[in-house]
């Protein structure tokens, strides 16, 4: 808690050289994760020969038909058909009817989009509320048998997915929960809340239970005491335990391809289904992957700041 | 301002006892500390007075009222932490004027009392800073600020001064005893440290093991050492014991240690032929070639004014704090001769002092 505690210093000033091959792992590095993500971004702008042209073009003229396709569908038509219509009032009009379609309607990626935002956030929020009441009551009360019940939360996380996925599906059937927006809710909650419960009680174990009963002395409740004086101190490791359980609900992949078809499927098994024209429209999956990269991007960025502190915790904090 | 009783309490955690049938009244307006060696229960028994840990057993009374089983909040103490526990995402001013909004006291007066009570401190220009940026001593000042804007009953502190370099404790330690003549409040004190015990308490009571060995007044305590615990816990060096074994009749005003008679005050009661020993403090011993106690001078400490003499003697190591002006060579043979009417003779096998003409009436707490 000392003031000098806002960076972590090394003792030993770096040298040239050293510096210099720091500086290129890490260009390294960024380049190795960056260039799919830069590569998906430019397939979304491309057209769909374009998309799958050999060698892969680097240079192209940028379309918006991976967002048109999308977002809609379409039927093809005959090119009579296409010219007796009114001029086209979009963009999106244009560029599909010089592949002799017209637009439908509007495709499933709005709702689709819509779930994975209700569930992932639902989910996360649920987790890190329970993780937090959770950690708290393990780190500050005597539990019986704590060790064994800390031991069995974190045991939840052991199988994978594919694992389990049969029993909670049938489960899920007999009960009314596949195929909606609760059941994955709660499905996620329950996966993320052992981790949540892990990681928030190392943050709060590490807040001086003095804190609190200073408050409690100067005539708080416990409750009142947990959420003006634990809670503010905690916010670094919820931010951090958030942004985890976001990442995990957001990208979460078999139990959705498993247990959602329809009214709750999420973007991740939507995604890679996009079909065009003679099968996958690799435009339209990679306009889906971009869209569905944002929220998450933002969110991360939003709490950065947490997060970096959240991750070098006890070197701040001492 | 109250009278803290503490009657026969007792702390288990699971099978060992923290804490072990402590009886002591703080009086009214009292300044009272809990000296020990670190883990000998002093943090326990002060959770419990302040109503952050229930007693496996025993009682706890402010001014006459059984708070036992009462909540914190509801108890009216305050009580500063080891580690000052000030909030770190509030400023100074927030920070003092704390437990006044969570006791709901009107935005105004709060702002009026924490100004107030930062004068009081010497506090005032550091109101709007956050705490991370406060040195030790300004840290402990805040702290105290959060336990005295409330005026509570009585105040409570656990080693407050326990992380702060040497030179700022001695001044804190001025600015505490002082404070507590200003405010007149009763205060349980609790430290590890004999010279701050020493310096600011009406009372001590002397800790080891969860038991309370002695419980009196800083002169008493020094003087009239109710057990061989508290004789070597305080003073710095410790008292001197010289084993010998003897049994003595009730009215005996001497003893034989190793065939050297010495005279002691008179005894009040009578012992069976057991391992006794003779406790004699530093400062009550002097070179005398009469004496047929007799050692080699190993070492001598100086010490400006007085010089601390090691003397090799057949009952192990003794120390004597003579004037500088007494040569000691190492090697050289010395008689010692010991001041009577302060020593105090010891029950190896309890560690318990035997009643005689010094400590009557004061050593059997
Ligand atoms: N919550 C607890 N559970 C188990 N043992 C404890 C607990 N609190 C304190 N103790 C034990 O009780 C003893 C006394 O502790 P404490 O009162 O903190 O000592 P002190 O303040 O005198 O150093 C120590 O040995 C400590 O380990
Ligand atoms: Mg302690």
């Amino acid at each position: 808690m000392s003031a000098t505690s806002d960076q972590a210093h090394s003792v030993v000033a770096p040298s040239g050289a050293s510096k210099t091959i720091a500086g290129a792992l890490v260009i390294v590095y960024a380049l190795v994760t960056i260039i799919p993500l830069v590569w998906i971004v430019m397939t979304s702008f491309k057209t769909p020969p374009d998309s799958i042209a050999y060698p892969p073009k680097l240079i192209f003229t940028p379309s918006i038909e991976g967002y048109c396709n999308l977002f809609t569908t379409r039927t093809r038509q005959t090119p009579e058909y296409i010219a007796a219509l009114p001029p086209a009032e979009t963009e999106c009009d244009r560029v599909v009817r010089s592949r002799n379609m017209v637009i439908a309607g509007p495709s499933n990626v709005i709702p689709r989009f819509i779930n994975s935002i209700v569930i992932a956030f639902g989910s996360t929020f649920l987790a890190v509320f329970l993780g937090t009441i959770t950690a708290y009551g393990f780190s500050r009360f005597k539990v019986p048998l704590a060790d064994d019940l800390l031991f069995f939360i974190l045991s939840t996380r052991f199988m994978p997915p594919i694992a389990v996925a049969i029993p909670i599906y049938l489960m899920y059937r007999t009960i009314g929960l596949s195929d909606t927006q609760l059941g994955m809710i709660l499905l996620y909650t329950a996966v993320n809340v052992s981790l949540a419960v892990w990681l928030l009680k190392g943050f709060i174990d590490e807040i001086p239970r003095e804190y609190e009963e200073a408050a409690l002395i100067d005539g708080y409740s416990r409750l009142h005491a947990f959420v003006k004086v634990v809670l503010p101190q905690a916010a670094t490791g919820i931010a951090a335990t958030a942004i985890f359980c976001l990442i995990f609900a957001w990208n979460e992949y078999a139990f959705a391809v498993l247990l959602t078809s329809g009214t709750a499927q999420t973007m991740p098994p939507f995604i890679p289904f996009i079909i065009g024209e003679g099968g996958q429209d690799w435009p339209a999956v990679a306009a889906g992957t971009t869209l569905f990269l944002i929220p998450i991007f933002v969110f991360t960025v939003l709490l950065r700041k947490h997060l970096l502190r959240g991750i070098t915790f006890g070197a701040v904090r001492k | 301002m109250a009278e803290i009783r503490v009657e026969h309490l007792h702390k288990a955690f699971g099978d060992f006892v923290a804490v072990r049938d402590s009886s002591f009244t703080v009086a009214d307006g009292e300044f009272f500390v809990m000296l020990g060696p670190s883990g000998c229960g002093k943090t326990t028994t002060l959770r419990m007075i302040a109503g952050l840990e229930l007693p496996t057993s025993g009682q706890i009374l402010l001014d006459g009222n059984d708070v036992t089983f009462n909540r914190a909040s509801q108890r009216d103490i305050a009580f500063v932490f080891q580690l000052f526990a000030l909030y770190p995402h509030m400023n100074v001013r927030r920070n003092i004027g704390f437990p006044l909004k969570c006791q709901g006291v009107p935005a105004r007066e709060v702002r009026q009392r924490v100004e107030e009570t930062a004068r009081f401190l010497r506090i005032a220009h550091l109101l709007d800073q956050p705490v991370s940026r406060l040195a030790g001593g300004d840290r402990q000042r805040v702290a105290l600020g959060r336990a005295i804007v409330r005026r509570p009953m009585a105040f409570l502190m656990d080693e407050p001064l326990g992380t702060l370099d040497t030179e700022f404790r001695d001044l804190m330690v001025r600015e505490l005893r002082e404070l507590h003549l200003r405010i007149g409040a009763t205060t349980v004190y609790v430290t590890h440290d004999q010279l701050e015990a020493m310096a600011m308490a009406d009372k001590i009571a002397v800790m080891s093991r969860g038991v309370i060995e002695q419980f009196a007044t800083p002169q008493e305590i020094y003087d009239q050492p109710a057990t061989m615990f508290v004789a070597d816990f305080i003073g710095s060096p410790p008292m001197n014991f010289l084993p010998f074994r003897a049994g003595l009749p009730s009215g005996a005003v001497s003893v034989r240690v190793n065939g050297a008679e010495i005279a002691v005050p008179k005894l009040r009661e009578s012992v069976a032929e057991s391992d006794l020993a003779l406790g004699v403090r530093p400062e009550h011993i002097r070179f005398d070639d009469a004496s047929r106690l007799r050692g080699t001078v190993f070492d001598s400490e100086y010490l400006g004014t007085t010089q601390i003499v090691t003397v090799s003697t057949e009952h192990g190591q003794v120390k004597a704090r003579l004037s500088s002006e007494v040569v000691a060579r190492p090697g050289e043979t010395v008689g010692l001769a010991l001041r009577p009417e302060r020593l105090s003779i010891f029950d190896r096998g309890s560690g318990r002092a035997l009643r005689t003409a010094l400590n009557q009436g004061a050593a059997d707490g």
